[in-house]
C-alpha cells in the first residue's frame, strides 16, 4: 500500500480549514433557532448575521443581497426557476422575457434545470465554447435580443478550470436588457470576485469548495432584482429561502471566506508554479498527451490532461492504489455512457475525453506531492498502454510507437 | 464513524485489476489461432481476445487479451481468460457475462456492460478460429432478430438498453424509441426485457 497520501481533487470538495473546524466545534453547543426572540435565538441570529456580513464583504456585496441556501446546486436552481416565475408574471410588476441563454459546459445542476425549463416552455439557447473552453462573445451577441431574459455563464469551469470574462459578458447582457447570473462556485476563493466590478445580478457560492462545510451555500441577488424563492413557506432569509437556517454551516461558511481573504492572495502564485511543474513533468515524461482547458485564463489549481489509448477510470483507480486522489471525465467512472460533456464541447475527440484526468490542487498541496505524482504516473500510463488495444499492430495509435 | 471501504469493487476484482492475468505482450497476434475484437475507442471500451486451440480436440489451450477499458473490463477479461483455458470451444462460447461477474465476486449494475465485451470478443475469436480452419459450418452467429420493425430495433439493442440501465418498458422506449410508432412490438419486447433483466441482473 502507498505510504504517501495525496489529495488532488479539490474541485470535487475540500477538507475543512482548521480554523473553520475550530470555530464550528466551538459553536457545537449553539442550538438556538435564529428566528426565536430569546437569548438562545439571539445568539444564533447574531452568528448568522455575522457570517452574512463576512460573505457580503468578501464579494463586495451588501449584506441584504446575500441569501444562505443549502448548496451551490440549490442556488443555481433558484435562479433558473425564478426565471419561470418572472416570465409567467407571478412576480408582481415584472415581466421577464422568455428566452434563457447558457453554455454547453455548465455544471449539471444548471444544464438539467435548463432542460427542465425547456420542457416547461422556456426557450433555452446553449453557447458553444472554443477548444479552450471559452465562450464566443460574437455568438453571444448574435443570440442576445429582446426575447432574452436571463443569461447564465459559469465563471470558472470545474473540469478544465477555464475562466470566462464575466465582466465583459455582463456588459453585453445588460446592454440587451437581460439579467446576468454566474455560477462562481469554482472561482470564489481562487480568483478575486467583486460583484460590483463584475456587474452581475446573481452569483452562486458553495462553502465546501473553499474549505467550508458541505450542504451550505450562498446566493447573491442584486438589490432591486425580481426574486421568487425556490423553497417557500417561511420568513427566513427575509422570505427568500424557507427552512430553519443551517446555523453551524453558515457560521463555517463565514469563517471559510474570512480565511480565503487572508490566504488567497499569496496562494495563486504558489499553485501556478506547482501546476507549471506538473504540466512540464507530464509533458516530458509521457508521450501522446493532450492538455485540456485554457493555457492562461484558467484556475491556477486545475490541470486536465487526456492520455491517448488509456481509459480514465483505470488511471484513477491505479492512482488511488498509490494513495493519490484525482478525478476523471471518463464515462465509466461516472456510471453514464457519455464521457465529459465539457470536454466534448471543447471539441476533444471522444476517445481522449474517455482518457482524461483532472488534477485539482489546494491550499495544502506541495511540491513534494507533485513530485510523487510525477514519479508514480508515468509507469501507470505505461502499464495501461501495454494492455491497451489502441497500441496493437494496426491499432489506432500503433504508428506513433 | 465508518471507514472508507478498501476498494470501490470486490477484492477479487481488485486483485485482477492490480495483477491482470494473460495480457498479450507486444503487438503480434500471428502465433494465435483465433483473434476477436469488439467495441471501439470512441465508445470508451474496446476488447481484443486471442486464443490458441488444440486442434484435435477443439480445446482452448491459451487465451490472452488486450483492452482499452475501465477496471471492470480489465478484471473481467482477466478472469475470463483464466476460465476458458482447458474448455472446449463450445463450452467457452457459452460462458455468460453473469458467470464472469460471479467469478469476480459481483459487479455493480452499471458496470455489467463493461464486462460483456470480453465475452463478445471471445466469441468473435472462436468464430475466427472456425473460419480460418475451414469450419465455417460451426460459426455461431449471435442471432440478430428485429423486434421493432418501425424503428428497426433488434433483440441486441434491447439487451444493450437493459445493460445500460433500462428496467421498465418505458425506460426501454426512452432509450431505443422502440414501440413508438405502431406499437405492435410491445408484447415481444416486454418478454425480452424480462429475459435480459433475468440473465444479467437475476431479477
Ligand atoms: C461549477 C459548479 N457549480 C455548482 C456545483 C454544485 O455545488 P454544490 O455541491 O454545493 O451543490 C459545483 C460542485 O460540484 C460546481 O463545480
Ligand atoms: S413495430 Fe415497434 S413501433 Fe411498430
Amino acid at each position: 500500500m502507498a505510504d504517501m497520501k495525496v489529495y488532488f481533487d479539490h474541485n470535487a470538495t475540500t477538507p475543512l480549514h482548521p480554523e473553520v473546524k475550530k470555530e464550528m466545534i466551538a459553536a457545537m453547543e449553539m442550538f438556538g433557532n435564529p428566528s426565536s426572540m430569546h437569548s438562545y435565538g439571539r445568539e444564533a441570529r447574531a452568528n448568522v448575521e455575522d457570517a452574512r456580513r463576512k460573505v457580503a464583504g468578501f464579494i463586495g456585496a451588501d449584506e441584504r443581497e446575500i441569501i444562505f441556501v443549502g448548496s451551490g446546486s440549490e442556488a443555481n436552481n433558484t435562479v433558473l426557476s425564478l426565471f419561470v416565475c418572472g416570465t409567467s408574471q407571478c412576480i408582481a410588476g415584472s415581466k421577464m422575457r422568455s428566452t434563457i441563454i447558457t453554455t454547453k459546459i455548465e455544471h449539471p445542476c444548471v444544464l438539467e434545470t435548463s432542460e427542465c425549463l425547456a420542457h416547461r416552455g422556456v426557450r433555452v439557447k446553449y453557447l458553444d465554447v472554443d477548444q479552450y473552453g471559452k465562450i464566443d462573445l460574437d455568438q453571444l451577441a448574435g443570440m442576445l435580443g429582446d426575447d432574452v431574459g436571463l443569461v447564465s455563464v459559469m465563471m470558472a469551469n470545474n473540469e478544465i478550470g477555464t475562466l470566462q470574462d464575466i465582466e465583459a459578458i455582463t456588459r453585453m447582457v445588460h446592454n440587451s436588457g437581460a439579467l446576468m447570473h454566474t455560477d462562481a462556485v469554482q472561482a470564489i476563493g481562487k480568483v478575486p470576485v467583486d460583484v460590483r466590478e463584475l456587474g452581475v445580478d446573481f452569483l452562486t457560492i458553495s462553502a465546501h469548495k473553499i474549505y467550508g462545510p458541505k450542504g451550505v451555500g450562498a446566493l447573491f441577488v442584486k438589490k432591486g432584482i425580481p426574486y421568487c424563492p425556490l423553497i417557500r413557506g417561511g420568513h427566513q432569509e427575509l422570505g427568500r429561502r424557507a427552512g430553519t437556517e443551517n446555523t453551524l454551516g453558515i457560521l463555517g461558511l463565514g469563517r471559510a471566506v474570512e480565511m480565503r481573504a487572508l490566504e488567497m492572495p499569496e496562494e495563486e502564485e504558489r499553485l501556478l508554479h506547482l501546476k507549471q511543474v506538473l504540466r512540464k513533468g507530464i509533458e516530458e515524461r509521457i508521450d501522446d498527451i493532450h492538455f485540456n482547458g485554457h493555457p492562461t485564463d484558467s484556475l491556477a489549481s486545475t490541470l486536465n490532461v487526456s492520455f491517448t489509448g488509456v481509459e480514465g477510470e483505470a488511471i484513477l483507480l491505479y492512482l488511488d492504489l498509490e494513495g493519490i486522489a484525482v478525478s476523471t471525465g471518463s464515462a465509466c467512472a461516472s456510471g453514464s455512457l457519455d464521457p465529459s460533456h465539457v470536454l466534448l464541447a471543447t471539441g476533444v475527440d471522444a476517445e481522449l475525453a474517455h482518457g482524461s484526468i483532472r488534477f485539482s490542487m489546494g491550499r495544502e498541496s506541495s511540491m513534494q506531492e507533485v513530485e510523487y505524482l510525477l514519479d508514480v504516473l508515468p509507469p501507470i500510463i505505461q502499464r495501461i498502454r501495454n494492455m491497451s488495444t489502441a497500441y496493437i499492430k494496426g491499432g489506432l495509435h500503433a504508428a506513433s510507437r | 464513524m465508518l471507514q472508507a471501504g478498501e476498494w470501490a469493487y470486490s477484492e477479487t476484482l481488485k486483485e485482477h485489476f492490480m495483477n491482470p492475468k494473460n495480457i498479450l505482450q507486444g503487438e503480434n497476434t500471428d502465433d494465435f489461432d483465433g483473434v476477436g475484437m469488439e467495441g471501439n475507442l470512441q465508445c470508451g471500451d474496446q476488447m481484443m481476445v486471442v486464443i490458441k486451440v488444440d486442434k484435435e480436440h477443439d480445446v482452448i489451450t491459451d487465451c490472452q487479451w488486450k483492452t482499452y477499458g475501465c477496471a471492470s473490463a480489465i478484471a473481467s477479461t482477466s478472469v475470463l481468460s483464466e476460465m476458458v483455458k482447458g474448455r472446449t470451444l463450445d463450452a467457452a462460447f457459452h460462458i455468460s457475462p453473469k458467470e464472469v461477474a460471479q467469478e469476480l465476486g459481483g459487479l455493480p449494475d452499471h458496470k455489467i456492460h463493461c464486462s460483456v465485451l470480453g465475452d463478445k470478443a471471445l466469441r468473435a475469436a472462436i468464430n475466427n478460429y472456425y473460419t480460418r480452419n475451414g469450419k465455417e459450418d460451426k460459426v455461431k452467429q449471435d442471432q440478430v432478430k428485429v423486434i421493432c420493425q418501425c424503428m428497426s430495433i433488434t433483440d441486441h439493442d434491447i439487451e444493450d438498453a437493459v445493460l445500460e440501465g433500462a428496467r421498465t418498458y418505458f425506460e426501454l422506449q426512452e432509450r431505443t424509441k422502440l414501440g413508438t410508432v405502431c406499437g405492435q412490438c410491445k408484447d415481444e419486447a416486454e418478454v425480452l426485457l424480462e429475459k435480459f433483466k433475468h440473465i444479467h441482473f437475476g431479477v
